[in-house]
């Protein structure tokens, strides 16, 4: 399957999975970011978050915004990442 | 003491700094002023991050413009984060937890930005899947017949409602906040209307015969 169709199956049928939605999505942001940074599994502690990302672009852009954010970071005094 | 995230999601103990900005953002006076200006600062500093970010796809968007929807997404997400203090549980970093209003406010922004001014496409007639480009020479008729029956789908199996916001956003590209904002709805309200039309086609395609989790295999 060429990328451009697979990509428009994914945009046009979703994620097929059960999924957050917008706002679930956002009240998890910060944890599942961290959790992913720190190394843990993510997907497995926070469910339906990597199928809404996979769904929704807007989402899945502030989650990379907010990912690309932190690791930029200098790990503060105390530590982020492991 | 740095506080540690669990596999329930929650900290054993609230990280000090993040503590700290509790603290501050609650107390009177001075010390919650000067808190206000650091946090609005970090606020600033991501929204910043996000345009710069996007800044490569905005080349008709000035400078002057964008430092003012930096400072406007700070401002909002300030707001926000003050309004909703008591919602912090400490599951993140209060940074982390911030930072994520800051991006969401400039992220939206820019996106209207990006669209002011555009008519948006809503109507579903005349659309076609796929429309860009003939068939790949690796593109095999099982996949052609698929598209067919995912057209027929969104003509027969959804509502108006649902056919005209999956069109826009999936087939169109318009943005969900620009769409959310057009119809007077949240983004909320309307990933729900997509998720639902999603489905339906989604049991339109396996009724017909499709075996989804083949095509999607290569969709990894």
């Amino acid at each position: 399957m060429t990328p451009e169709l697979s990509s428009e199956l994914v945009r046009l049928l979703g994620p097929g999975e059960a999924e957050f939605g917008c706002d679930a999505c956002f009240a998890e942001l910060d944890r599942y970011v961290e959790l992913d940074l720190a190394g843990e599994d993510a997907d497995r502690i926070v469910p339906g978050m990597r199928a809404h990302l996979r769904g929704c672009p807007a989402c899945r852009e502030e989650h990379d915004s907010l990912r690309a954010l932190l690791a930029s970071e200098p790990a503060n005094p105390e530590g982020r990442t492991p | 003491m740095m506080g540690t995230v669990t596999e329930a999601g929650t900290r054993v103990l609230l990280d000090s700094e993040s503590h700290a900005w509790l603290d501050d953002l609650r107390a009177e006076g001075k010390r919650r002023d000067e808190a206000v200006a650091r946090l609005r600062a970090l606020l600033v500093r991501a929204a910043r991050f996000e345009i710069a970010r996007r800044r490569p796809s905005l080349p008709h968007i000035r400078g002057s413009e964008l430092a003012e929807i930096a400072e406007e997404a700070a401002d909002d997400a300030a707001v926000s984060v003050l309004a909703k203090l008591d919602d912090f549980r400490g599951a993140s970093r209060f940074t982390t937890w911030a930072y994520k209003f800051a991006l969401l406010e400039a992220a939206v922004k820019l996106r209207r930005r990006a669209w002011q001014g555009r008519e948006l496409p809503l109507e579903p007639e005349g659309w076609t899947l796929v429309p860009s480009r003939a068939p790949g020479p690796a593109e095999t008729a099982e996949q052609g017949a698929l598209l067919a029956a995912i057209q027929e789908g969104i003509e027969t199996a959804l509502t108006p409602r649902q056919r005209t916001v999956l069109v826009a956003l999936a087939l169109n590209g318009v943005p969900i906040d620009v769409l959310a904002e057009r119809l007077e709805t949240t983004r909320g309200a309307l990933y729900k209307t997509v998720h639902d039309a999603r489905k339906k086609l989604r049991t339109h395609l396996t009724k017909a015969g499709f075996d989804l989790d083949a095509f999607e295999e290569g969709t990894e």
